[in-house]
């Protein structure tokens, strides 16, 4: 075997699950879909001594929409969520985006939820999160807790969640009927990580103004972005070309990119200007359409 | 003696020349193949490497004592004891004055680049090695680092090698013509400096490599993913000190090699001396992490280039300076790589001088060696840019400057201003091909279209010809090669008419299982499915010089068709002697695909081909001075190489404001002379394609200041899959060549060769009316972005 050596259990109830976390704390890792978790561990670049496999507990695979919320189980695979008919129906833009993570074969064993908690920067999951201001829900030692995604991403690869907590499961509140919605990136190849990606999601009036206009960014710094000055500058506004301009402006000074091999921080920070502009625009042409896909 | 070979036709016979399904797939394709990782003998040890992080640094000591007392842990090997195991690594090329420091397969007190292994662990299980490798404990004293070649020359810099003054390994001249005298005459000197940065290989099988030594006799056997098993077996037995006699080299199932598996590693040495030493078999897999460190790199030189150009755009004389960063030592073919640009620098072009200087530099990174083209996607990348950059300047057409540059098709045999004889080709014919194709004027009126509505249109042109067949033994050993060109093969008949096909080639994803079968149905005139083909085992296949190059065909092939006519004469003897007729009487012919004898005028008088083989085996009623049994084998050693040629047109469209490339076509008129099977030739152009495709817009080593690998990764080393690529429309020219019976070329690397500087063309082609004269590659999107955002700003464009 590659990884170091590691203690394995593989609860099935999130109770004893929650127990072995608490037991073993920051010696252990939960291991949900292993897209992530495994690289590293055979890279040697994560060293648990216990890793808790989650995928026996069957309880958590699902996907439900409930109470204005699509709820999406811990163990729902990436590719569920992308096949499911309530998504495509109710939730067009996470579908959209979720098709952008990865390839087929690593949508069939990641999982949306353990996309979120990894908490990868340039991921699409967090993004669509934050868009949707949503939240994940945890179960510790002391009991359940919704952590909205405000105050779930700290930095790169660091979340709030505690080392004794389990995410049990997603919560993506539904956009509202009729908005319109666009997901895009610019990634290095099919099936990358963004170098930058954006969506957006438009509500609009009668005479195609925006009522309400939300822009999330995925690659541009240490967490998803909301870039509030840019959305509140779109409300009420048609998207002429001088609004988009002062728009894609809002959106560069929201955001800190970094420099890597893949793109420079100044090519992140442009084209993150022009993708909001992109999806802004196809969210309000389908905003236009009654906000059908 | 000297075979009576007539030319093959060019046109399709029964079989050659032919689509027939791939022998190798129903295995490969079911996962039923067998590779070296496959393999599990009784008793195997593992392997684990320790590896350095640093890219310079002394090595302090050596701490193995905690590896040793590990559970499962045999063996702990470092650079102390290695030069007891084994000989220094073989460089197997020379050049005058060519500095080759002696280096050992583990460091002795010195790592120069990160990833060089710096002990072995050897253990119960892979896991057991791994752990082990980490609880070695090196130390290191950090020395400075040196990555940018330009820098390692000059004074002062830090040294690779003390004894290697301002880091140069070599120098190689090559020059011809009067090259005064052409940039005396010039109009215009047009020049360029390029870089063509260093690629990773990245097969999908990793090497790997399992030793069995018998703990009696010490009769070692290798199993080696490798593309040179006879290479391994001429060099392997001296290293260890075994009699060459008692070792065996087998390369099985091996998932492509691109160059980099022509090669011997450290660890092959390694395995196999550990093996010896402790009397079990040891293997070693190389973890992909691995091979971007610890397998050679391809390509990375920068080129100064200068063109004497007169005003109506013909090419004068092209004078440049060449420097190959060569990374930390020399592995097997290094030195050699760098200097096949120069020879190929004239191109498709009739240019009358040249005057290069190569110089292969020392850096503390990864060795370079062959990669796919192997120096010639160097020499065609600089001169397609070049031809571009011409065009551009006198503001002539890019096709047109070509065409007033080529060799013309009544010129060959053509003596190039490099030394080499090129021997057929018809470079106009295979543009003019790809011209009616692509409808150029009507893509020239759409590209003035798309830019009144701001949309960036552009085409690309490449036409090339590069070097295959290796190698004429005489002239190879001339070059500096430390062994021959020949290839050898062995057709045998059974008595049941059934026949094998031994062959020296040793293929890792081409198809020398279907081609050589045939071209043997074909000359014997037996069914393709009765002839089976063994290689890559020196204990089946003793003679042989491997596959790399795009020299199978050419070579191996040509074995493979002459020793199928050897062994047809022999059966022709026997059958006249059966007919009772003279030799000369009795006449091949095959019938219902099946090979027989007939005497001339009556065909009713005949034998099968299989009631010769069956005679020659009873040996009843044989002539007296015909051996009995149905085996011939040749040795052929080719002439001259083989010169493939083609002509490519790429369509992008540039994104202006995310920098984003988008091959809108990719049309490929290649001419590999006569085609032994079309669809292996397709498979061939579109493999060479999509990695052509992956240096221009995708694929880089990066290394930082420090020597740290930053593409240690599939991650991060962005190798294209099918969904970042065109469709391609491929179509081909048929110029057979003269130099072999077969009439063919190769066509192993000519996508590659071709396809690099066709897309950067078309993308310079979209962006030149902003002012944007060259991008270095891969043009990522940032890269590309960025140049039209420097072109704009300092104001450089023409309107639209
Ligand atoms: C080749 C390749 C390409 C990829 N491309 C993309 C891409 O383009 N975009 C993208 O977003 N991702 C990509 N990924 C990553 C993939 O999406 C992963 O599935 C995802 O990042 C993690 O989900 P997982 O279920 O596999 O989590 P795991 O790998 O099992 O776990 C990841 C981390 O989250 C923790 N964790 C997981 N689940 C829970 C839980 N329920 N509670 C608490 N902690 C938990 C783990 O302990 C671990 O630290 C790619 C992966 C590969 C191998």
């Amino acid at each position: 075997m590659k990884p170091p050596r590691f203690r394995y259990f593989a609860p099935t109830s999130v109770d004893e699950a929650v127990e072995l976390l608490s037991t073993h704390a920051d010696a252990a890792k939960v291991l949900a879909g292993g897209q992530s978790l495994v690289p590293m561990l055979n890279l040697r670049l994560a060293r648990p001594e216990v890793l808790v496999d989650i995928n026996r507990i069957e309880s958590l695979s699902y996907l439900r929409v409930e109470d204005g919320h699509l709820a999406v189980g811990a163990l729902a695979r990436h590719r569920m969520v992308e096949k499911a008919p309530e998504v495509a129906a109710r939730v067009p833009v996470l579908q959209e985006a979720v098709r952008h993570v990865g390839h087929v074969q690593i949508r069939n064993r990641g999982t949306v939820t353990g996309s979120i908690v990894h908490a990868d920067p340039s991921a699409e999951m967090p993004a669509v999160l934050a868009l949707l201001d949503g939240s994940v829900r945890v179960v510790g030692p002391s009991g359940t807790r919704d952590i909205p995604w405000q105050e779930l991403f700290l930095t790169y690869f660091t979340t709030t969640l505690g080392p004794d907590e389990l995410a049990v499961e997603t919560r993506f509140p539904l956009p509202p009927a009729g908005a319109g919605w666009s997901f895009m990136e610019v990634a290095r190849r099919h099936g990358d990580f963004a170098l930058v990606a954006v969506a957006a999601l438009v509500t609009a009036d009668e005479t195609g103004r925006v009522k309400e206009a939300r822009l999330s960014l995925a690659g541009v710094g240490g967490t998803p972005v909301r870039p509030e000055r840019a959305e509140a500058l779109l409300a009420g506004q048609a998207l002429e070309d001088d609004v988009l301009a002062a728009v894609a402006d809002a959106v560069r000074e929201a955001i800190e990119p970094e420099s890597d091999i893949h793109a420079s921080a100044e090519y992140r920070r442009h084209v993150a200007g022009v993708l909001a502009g992109r999806a802004l625009r196809a969210a309000m042409e389908r905003a236009r359409r009654g906000g059908e896909g | 003696m000297a075979l009576p070979i007539e030319p093959r036709p060019a046109q399709p016979g029964r079989v050659l020349g032919r689509v027939v399904r791939r022998k190798e797939d129903p295995r490969l394709i079911t996962g039923t193949g067998s590779y070296v990782d496959d393999l599990r003998l009784p008793g195997m040890l593992h392997m684990a490497v320790v590896r350095s992080p640093h890219a310079h640094a002394r090595i302090t000591g050596i701490d193995t004592g905690r590896a040793r007392s590990m559970p499962g842990v045999r063996a702990v090997i470092t650079g102390e004891e290695v030069k007891d195991l084994c000989g220094p690594m073989p460089v197997g090329w020379s050049l005058q004055g060519l500095k080759a420091p002696v280096k050992y397969p583990l460091a002795l007190d010195r790592v120069r680049h990160v990833g060089e292994a710096v002990a072995v662990v050897v253990a119960e299980s892979p896991a057991a090695a791994a752990d082990g490798a980490e609880a070695v404990q090196v130390g290191y004293e950090p020395l400075p680092a040196v990555t940018d070649p330009e820098a390692a020359m000059q004074d002062g810099s830090p040294l690779v090698w003390d004894d290697v003054p301002n880091n140069i390994a070599a120098r190689f001249p090559l020059s011809g013509g009067d090259i005064e005298d052409a940039f005396r005459k010039a109009d215009r000197v047009v020049k360029l400096r390029l870089v063509n940065q260093r690629l990773v290989p990245v097969p999908m099988e990793p090497r790997g490599v399992v030793a069995q030594a018998h703990p009696i006799s010490g009769e070692l056997t290798l199993w080696s993913s490798t593309q040179i098993p006879h290479i391994l077996h001429a060099l392997l037995p001296g290293l260890l000190n075994v009699p060459e006699t008692r070792v065996r080299i087998v390369a099985p199932d091996v998932g492509g090699g691109f160059g980099c598996k022509l090669n011997l590693y450290a660890e092959e040495i390694l395995a196999g001396a550990l093996s010896l030493k402790l009397g079990r078999p040891v293997k070693w897999i190389e973890r992909r992490s691995e091979h971007f460190m610890a397998t050679i790199h391809g390509r990375d030189q920068i080129n100064h280039v200068e063109a004497a150009v007169s005003g109506d755009g013909r090419i004068l004389g092209i004078r440049a300076r060449i420097i190959a960063d060569i990374g930390a030592y020399h592995q097997l073919l290094t030195p050699a790589i760098p200097t096949f640009t120069p020879f190929m620098m004239s191109g498709v072009y009739a240019i009358p001088a040249l005057d290069v200087e190569v110089i292969e530099v020392f850096t503390n990174k990864t060795p370079t060696d062959a990669y796919r083209g192997a120096g010639r996607p160097e020499a065609t990348y600089l001169l397609e840019r070049l031809v571009d950059t011409v065009a551009r300047e006198l503001g002539l057409d890019p096709v047109e400057v070509r065409r007033r540059n080529f060799i013309k098709a009544d010129q060959f045999p053509y003596n190039t201003v490099s030394g080499l004889t090129y021997d057929s080709g018809d470079y106009e014919g295979a543009l003019n091909k790809l011209l009616e194709k692509i409808d150029y004027e009507g893509f020239r009126r759409q590209q003035q279209e798309a830019r009144q509505q701001g949309r960036l249109l552009g085409i690309g042109f490449s036409t090339y010809v590069e070097i295959c067949g290796l190698a004429p033994s005489r002239i190879w050993g001339a070059l500096g090669a430390g062994i021959g060109g020949w290839e050898s093969a062995t057709v045998r008949i059974s008595p049941a008419g059934r026949v094998t096909v031994v062959t020296g080639t040793s293929p890792h994803g081409q198809g020398h299982q279907t081609s050589w079968s045939q071209i043997v149905a074909e000359t014997l005139g037996v069914n393709y499915e009765d002839v089976e083909v063994l290689h890559g085992d020196t204990a089946v296949a003793p003679h042989g010089l491997d596959t790399y190059g795009s020299r199978s065909a050419a070579v191996g092939g040509t074995a493979v068709y002459m020793a199928s006519v050897k062994l047809r004469e022999k059966a022709r003897r026997i059958a006249a002697h059966v007919l009772e007729a003279t030799v000369d009487d009795v006449e091949f012919q095959v019938v219902d695909g099946q090979g027989r004898f007939h005497v001339k005028g009556a065909p009713q008088r005949h034998v099968t081909l299989a009631q010769v083989a069956a005679a020659a085996f009873t040996a009843h009623n044989l002539p007296d001075d015909v051996e009995p049994g149905m085996e011939a084998t040749v040795f052929y050693d080719p002439t001259n190489f083989t010169y493939p040629f083609g002509a490519h047109a790429c369509i992008v469209e540039v994104d202006p404001e995310d920098g984003r490339v988008k091959i809108l076509r990719y049309v490929a008129v290649d001419d590999c002379g006569n085609v032994i099977n079309p669809q292996l030739v397709e498979g061939q152009v579109h493999g060479g394609l999509a990695q052509g495709i992956a240096q221009a817009l995708y694929e880089g080593v990066v290394y930082d200041e420090q020597g740290q690998l930053l593409t240690a990764s599939l991650t991060d080393y962005a190798v294209p899959t099918a969904a970042d690529l065109p469709s391609f429309e491929t179509d081909r020219t048929v110029t057979p060549s003269p130099t072999n019976p077969l009439g063919v070329k190769g066509v192993g690397e000519a996508g590659t060769i071709g396809s690099t500087p066709c897309v950067v063309n078309a993308v310079i082609d979209a962006l030149a009316h902003l002012g944007v004269r060259h991008i270095d590659m891969p043009l990522r999107p940032s890269r590309v972005w960025a140049a039209i955002q420097q072109a704009k700003a300092s104001g450089g464009g023409q309107p639209a």
